[in-house]
């Protein structure tokens, strides 16, 4: 029944992936589970934890800053996915033309993802100042205009946050870059003898050769931006009037600054189970519009 | 690279007006995109004088090559740097080592389970980490590790991520199980194979594996920031915030310091840049 043979062979392939075992268990598998039991308590950590059932549940429906944090994350991804899409499948189509120091601006397409969240939300800190920063100095002498005091004003924090994050084009533009350069050029060759136009090759081909790519891009810009923290905790910590308080920062202050380990665990949770839904309402509706080279899959 | 495939090029390539407006539009995105690191650079160089001037000067004069200097002194520096590196380096060979431990065994060995595994494994890369930060915090404060690097290390010395075991295993199955199999009826057993045939065959992909985790733990914020409370263990980037929150911030030493802070980085891209760009194409465009 059970061969010496296959008994080694178990023995041997469970031996190698120990490592990650232990650690699935002890950091994946069993803080999913447990953060759901922690989450029907209060718990400070400091003094024992007190059962509570669905009342952190239930407390979530009616908390403003609860839903304040839904709706700041949810335009945040909304703008910033697309844009990141386009601007990342636009570079990335620019630096595939064979120009002279196409390679150079590579490189500087992508310095941006190579400074850290940190350094980045410093710089632009610094270039938003209302008073002594570039981008206002800019306005007022190009265009005129005295501009608004954005990372202090509950209007402009957000936007601000937004386009500070389009800069990080890099490792989506570099998914592109690669995939771009997947598509047999023939059948471009086939497109120029036909007489097809720059757009007409775009929709026709460049598109539906590249949809696995742009799912996969998609899922993971998705994923990247609801676990957006670093920008907002440096430049902002989630103000003014909690303009900018995104999902992730609401769910630190929680476990972190107040110390209700049992309510961030039931924000936990609820990102859990977002993150599932969309996971496979995206999966699911990707058959119609991914085209798989070799037939369905 | 699909270079080989000769271009036919109907009009004079070089000057053709669409050619001229391709250039300009790389350019403006290049300086675009650059000009907060160009800016960050500048007025790390301004003193006081120069960084209050109005309008602005781009390029600062005179140059205070010293701001390098005095920055580091303002907070410990030398320390979070210090903590920055002992993190960053344990982490960067507990990734490497143990995701290719990991990779080795989902690619060489047919095991109970194994599908199901690597479709978990795969789905912790999707899983993210805020999830369950707060079981870790607790699960680590219990083994007393709370401002201490072990919660950040450990992790790493557990199959790293998801995301490298997966760039590995799919970099393993490349190569040909014949080799193995002539190094078994030779004698090595699967250790051996591990390290004296798939280590050495794989140095490319481990070098990827290597500067991503280099990288990320470098720049890493939110761990380090849940874990470590007391300045003495700060990392750089925690020693960034901190500076940064200090009533009556000095700019100039604050740049300065980010600029050092990106330094190990910039330096590790522009040498390993192939490795890197291979590795991020690896995983949106092979299956």
């Amino acid at each position: 029944m059970f061969s010496k043979a296959k008994f080694k062979e178990n023995l041997w392939g469970y031996l190698f992936i120990m490592p990650w075992l232990i650690g699935f268990i002890l950091l994946w598998g069993g803080p999913v589970v447990s953060s759901f039991i922690i989450s029907l308590y209060r718990w400070s950590i400091l003094d024992p934890p007190k059962w509570l059932g669905t009342k952190n549940y239930e407390r979530l429906l009616t908390d403003q800053l609860f839903w304040q944090s839904l709706k700041v994350t949810g335009i945040y991804i909304i703008v910033v996915v697309p844009g990141l899409l386009f601007l990342s499948l636009f570079s990335a189509m620019l630096l595939n033309q064979k120009l002279r120091g196409v390679r150079l601006f590579r490189t500087i397409y992508y310095t941006p993802v190579v400074v850290s969240g940190v350094v980045l939300a410093v710089a632009w800190l610094w270039l938003l100042s209302p008073d002594y920063g570039f981008v206002n100095y800019f306005l007022r002498t190009v265009f005129g205009i005295e501009g608004p005091r954005w990372l202090n004003s509950s209007f402009w924090a957000l936007p601000s946050v937004i386009v500070v994050s389009l800069w990080r084009i890099g490792t989506t533009m570099v998914i592109f870059l690669a995939g771009l350069q997947e598509i047999p050029s023939q059948l471009y060759e086939v497109a120029d003898i036909d007489g097809a136009k720059p757009l007409a090759k775009f929709r026709y081909i460049t598109l539906p050769m590249l949809s696995p790519v742009i799912l996969f891009n998609v899922f993971m810009l998705i994923i990247e931006s609801f676990q957006v923290f670093t920008p907002v905790y440096v430049m902002t910590e989630g103000g003014p009037h909690y303009s900018t308080l995104m999902y992730v920062l609401y769910l630190y202050n929680n476990a972190f600054v107040f110390l209700k380990m049992g309510y961030a665990s039931a924000l936990a949770w609820v990102f859990f189970m977002i993150m599932l839904v969309f996971s496979v309402i995206l999966l699911k509706s990707s058959g119609r519009w991914v085209f798989y080279q070799g037939g369905e899959k | 690279m699909g270079h080989s495939i000769p271009q036919i090029q109907k009009k004079h390539s070089n000057f053709s007006p669409i050619r001229i407006v391709l250039y300009v539009i790389m350019i403006a995105g290049g300086v675009i995109l650059i000009f907060p690191i160009i800016w960050m650079l500048m007025t790390a160089l301004k003193g006081s004088e120069s960084l209050a001037a109005y309008p602005p000067q781009l390029f600062p004069w005179p140059v205070m090559w010293r701001n390098f200097i005095d920055a580091l002194k303002v907070l410990p520096f030398a320390t979070f740097y210090k903590n920055s590196l002992i993190v960053t380096i344990s982490c960067m060979i507990g990734d490497v080592l143990t995701s290719a431990l990991v990779a080795y065994g989902f690619s060489r060995f047919k095991f109970y389970g194994r599908d199901i595994f690597f479709i978990l494994v795969l789905s912790t890369m999707l899983l993210p980490l805020q999830v369950t930060i707060v079981p870790r915090f607790i699960l680590f404060r219990r083994f007393g590790w709370v401002d201490n690097f072990w919660p950040i290390i450990v992790p790493a010395f557990l199959g790293g991520s998801g995301f490298y075991i997966f760039l590995l295993r799919q970099f393993f199955l490349g190569i040909p199980n014949e080799i193995a199999d002539a190094a078994k009826i030779d004698g090595c057993g699967p250790f051996g194979i591990f390290w004296r045939l798939y280590l050495p065959l794989s140095k490319p992909a481990l070098a990827t594996i290597a500067i991503f985790s280099f990288m990320y733990n470098w720049n890493d914020f939110f761990v380090p920031l849940v874990f470590l409370n007391s300045k003495e263990k700060y990392t750089v980037q925690l020693g960034l915030n901190l500076f940064m929150d200090q009533y009556n911030v000095d700019w100039s030493y604050l740049m300065a310091n980010a600029i050092m802070a990106t330094l190990p980085c910039f330096i590790i891209f522009f040498f390993a840049q192939r490795f890197f760009i291979q590795g991020i194409s690896m995983t949106g465009v092979k299956e």
